[in-house]
């Protein structure tokens, strides 16, 4: 089958067959521990990345983001776990001050059992190295991992789960409510050669848990490297889940996500996505609404600078009747910057009483700065109420004339405004401590493009 | 304190100011009075930095220094202070925030030390009582959802917590009830001293009942045609604007 798929390849890209050659690899250092089940599913996965190949703007899904500079690089696999000295006095930087927090550390995409700190954890919830629960062949991953995630039509995610072999995996038990929120810190260092790391995250809450997740993307190297990561959540019935991501990457790093939530009756949801880095981001998030009075709520900020390239596609499933949907998603573009905002919002026969609303709203620096956004419904059920609306503008000359005859800078000015504009996405955050370092990061990351 | 030497500016070739002539000295208040489109505002702005305004001939200046060339923040930081005739709504920031931040840019400007919030907070809640602005307003994001004399009062807010030297108010008068008119010119009136001047930009001669003008000048069509004391006002609102446009007219025509 490889084989047939090889010759293939080579007409849509040679990248394909980095990679396929990269498995050999990957399937030696297994050393045959691998549990045979999570083989053939790796193995699967594989054949339908080989494929699917690696999507062109001719693919709708792929239109305004060309990751041929993806394709060219030969990443190597990072296969084995190793800190290279890295010790948790280097993790420090990457954690928010006052904010106590479970901290869970992975390093090119592996559980670090050595850097996390998860003393205090109530026994019964449960954050482990997914190498670990693959190994022992639960039955949570089992009936759990990739249930609700395909790889099928999405050449990433089948690449994510061809070398499927390490991550993170969380299950808050039935009425558990975690107060302090877990942290998980993604670190991408230095090795000799551009690299690829696969992490894979499943988060499992019961009925009635709840819990806030941080994840933050990080990086200790000045090397081209590449992040490909697949996160399962499922939400049990009357879940609360908070879900803040930080992408605060280099800018030679590629970041393709995935973020597939499955939502049972009543559980609420809610995503901040908040995009500083990468010179290539891809984030796909995609929701399921999949039992009556679920609810969820996606909010994003993305700040382009340079020349970076930030897409963002979400996808709301609306499955069964009465679910609110809210998704609110606000870009600032400078530089050459470029972002991709696609919003999916899938009504099925069935889910009457819908209520979805989405925006969109862009904020434009600079002449070669841009921004495609659509919105996408598609809608079966009669009885809903969805509405949706895309702006793009620029900063309110008026509003900064105003500013600085009071006295305040031009620089200052701007910053005031772009904040504000920012400043409601960034109040929906429940983490305070996340929410001041926002503050800080837009400031430094504006502040170097002045430079 | 301030002198302006035929003044020419416009937007994208179009005159609008056509050689104004204009001096105020400190502990002095002038009104310019004129009907709509002759300038006022044009007038206001550029004083103030706007740049939307092309400057094609003439000089401003300010405390014997050239004005124009300067940015509309280091006027602000020198103690020039325009009251916006339509005051920007600018959700999202609040009104103490960005003034705490251009007051201790002035206050630095100014060899001062910078005020902290609670000592900002402090000064902001005294100075609202001097235009009866309610203490809410302060923290609720700029102009946003304000009522049009919440607006108004707002500017003369800014002012009294700025304290300028030259304070330029265009049509702080518009749009208010007689009540909170006096509210306003009362402000006005206690920020009035005699180390500092105030323009008061109208188009009706009522304010002028509460701030009493040293000089009145009367602007029509980019043009100051005529000035004179605090009488001409009242001139103006028994007569219009018809016969002082009339009288320039023929001023030109015979000269
Ligand atoms: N930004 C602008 N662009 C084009 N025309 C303008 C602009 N601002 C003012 N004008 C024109 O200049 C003239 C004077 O306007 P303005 O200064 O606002 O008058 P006033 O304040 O006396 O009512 C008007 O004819 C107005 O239409
Ligand atoms: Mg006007």
């Amino acid at each position: 089958m490889i084989e047939t798929v090889e010759r293939k390849s080579k007409s849509i890209s040679t990248g394909i067959d980095w990679y396929l050659s990269s498995f050999r690899l990957f399937e030696e250092s297994l050393n045959g521990k691998a549990a045979s089940q999570i083989h053939s599913i790796r193995k699967d996965a594989l054949a339908r990345f080989a494929a699917l190949g690696f999507p062109t703007t001719k693919n709708e899904e792929w239109k305004y983001t060309d990751i041929s500079p993806l394709t060219k690089y030969h990443f190597k696999p990072m296969l084995k776990y190793s800190l290279e000295g890295l010790t948790a006095r280097d993790v420090e930087q990457f954690t928010f001050h006052n904010l106590p927090s479970f901290r869970v550390v992975c390093v090119n995409g592996h559980f670090s059992e050595q850097l996390s700190t998860l003393s205090g954890l109530p026994h019964d919830v449960r954050i482990e190295s997914l190498t670990d629960m693959l190994q022992s062949d639960s039955d949570i991953i089992r009936e759990y991992l990739g249930k609700f995630v395909s790889y099928e039509n999405d050449t990433f995610i089948a690449l994510n789960t061809a070398f499927l072999h390490d991550g993170v995996f969380i299950s808050i038990p039935n009425n558990t409510i975690l107060k302090i929120p877990i942290h998980m810190i993604f670190i991408s260092m230095e090795s000799d050669s551009e690299f690829v790391s696969h992490p894979r995250s499943l988060i499992v809450t019961g009925k009635n848990a709840q819990v806030s997740i941080l994840e933050s993307y990080v990086n200790l190297t000045d090397r081209t490297y590449f992040t490909n990561t697949v996160s399962e959540i499922v939400l049990g019935e009357n879940a609360v889940l908070e879900h803040n991501r930080v992408q605060l990457e280099s800018t030679r790093a590629f970041h393709i996500a995935t973020i597939q939530t499955q939502q049972e009756r009543n559980s609420n949801f809610t995503a901040n996505s908040l995009i500083f880095g990468g010179s290539l981001v891809r984030n796909n998030l995609n929701s399921v609404l999949d039992g009556e009075g679920a609810e969820c709520t996606l909010n994003g900020l993305y700040l382009g600078t340079g020349s970076q390239l930030i897409d963002n596609h979400t996808t709301i499933d609306h499955a069964k009747p009465h679910c609110p949907s809210h998704e609110l998603y606000k870009g600032i573009l400078s530089g050459k910057s470029k972002g991709v905002f696609n919003g999916k919002i899938k009504v099925r026969k069935d889910a009457q009483k819908t209520d979805a609303k989405q925006t969109n709203k862009n904020l434009i620096l600079s002449d070669d700065a841009s921004i495609d956004t659509k919105p996408q419904l598609e809608i079966f059920a009669n009885d809903v109420k969805c509405t949706h609306g895309a702006t793009i503008g620029q900063l309110d000359e008026d509003a900064i004339f105003y500013l600085r005859s009071r006295g305040v800078s031009l620089e200052k000015a701007r910053d005031i405004l772009i904040y504000a504009f920012a400043s409601d996405v960034i109040d929906r955050i429940k983490i305070e401590a996340l929410r001041e370092q926002l503050h800080e990061i837009i400031h430094d990351r504006l502040e170097r493009e002045r430079q | 304190m301030l002198e302006i030497i035929n003044l020419h500016a416009g937007v994208q070739g179009n005159e609008i100011l056509k050689g104004i002539d204009l001096k105020v000295n400190v502990g002095e208040v002038h009104a310019i009075m004129g009907p709509n489109g002759s300038g006022k505002s044009t007038l206001a702005q550029v004083l103030a930095g706007r740049e939307s305004f092309a400057i094609t001939e003439g000089r401003v200046l300010y405390e014997g220094r050239d004005l124009l060339a300067r940015a509309p923040e280091d006027r602000a930081r020198q103690g020039l202070f325009m009251a916006f005739q339509y005051p920007v709504e600018i959700p999202g920031v609040t009104n103490t925030y960005f003034l705490k931040s251009g007051l201790n840019a002035i206050r630095k400007h100014r060899g001062l030390e910078e005020l902290d919030a609670i000592e900002f907070l402090q000064l902001a809640k005294e100075r609202a009582k001097l235009v009866d602005m309610d203490e809410s307003l302060l923290n609720r994001p700029i102009n946003h959802g304000f009522s049009g004399g919440e607006k108004k009062r707002n500017e003369i807010f800014q002012m009294a917590v700025l304290e300028p030297k030259l304070a330029i108010l265009d049509e702080t008068d518009s749009g208010l009830d007689i009540d909170a008119l006096r509210i306003v010119a009362n402000g006005i009136n206690k920020l009035r001293r005699k180390d500092n001047a105030i323009i008061l930009v109208t188009h009706y001669q009522r304010i002028l009942n509460y701030v009493v003008p040293d000089f009145v000048h009367v602007l029509i069509d980019g043009q100051i045609v005529h000035s004179g004391g605090k009488e001409l006002a009242l001139e103006l609102e028994e007569r219009g604007y018809d016969w002082v446009r009339d009288d320039a007219e023929k001023a030109i025509v015979s000269s």
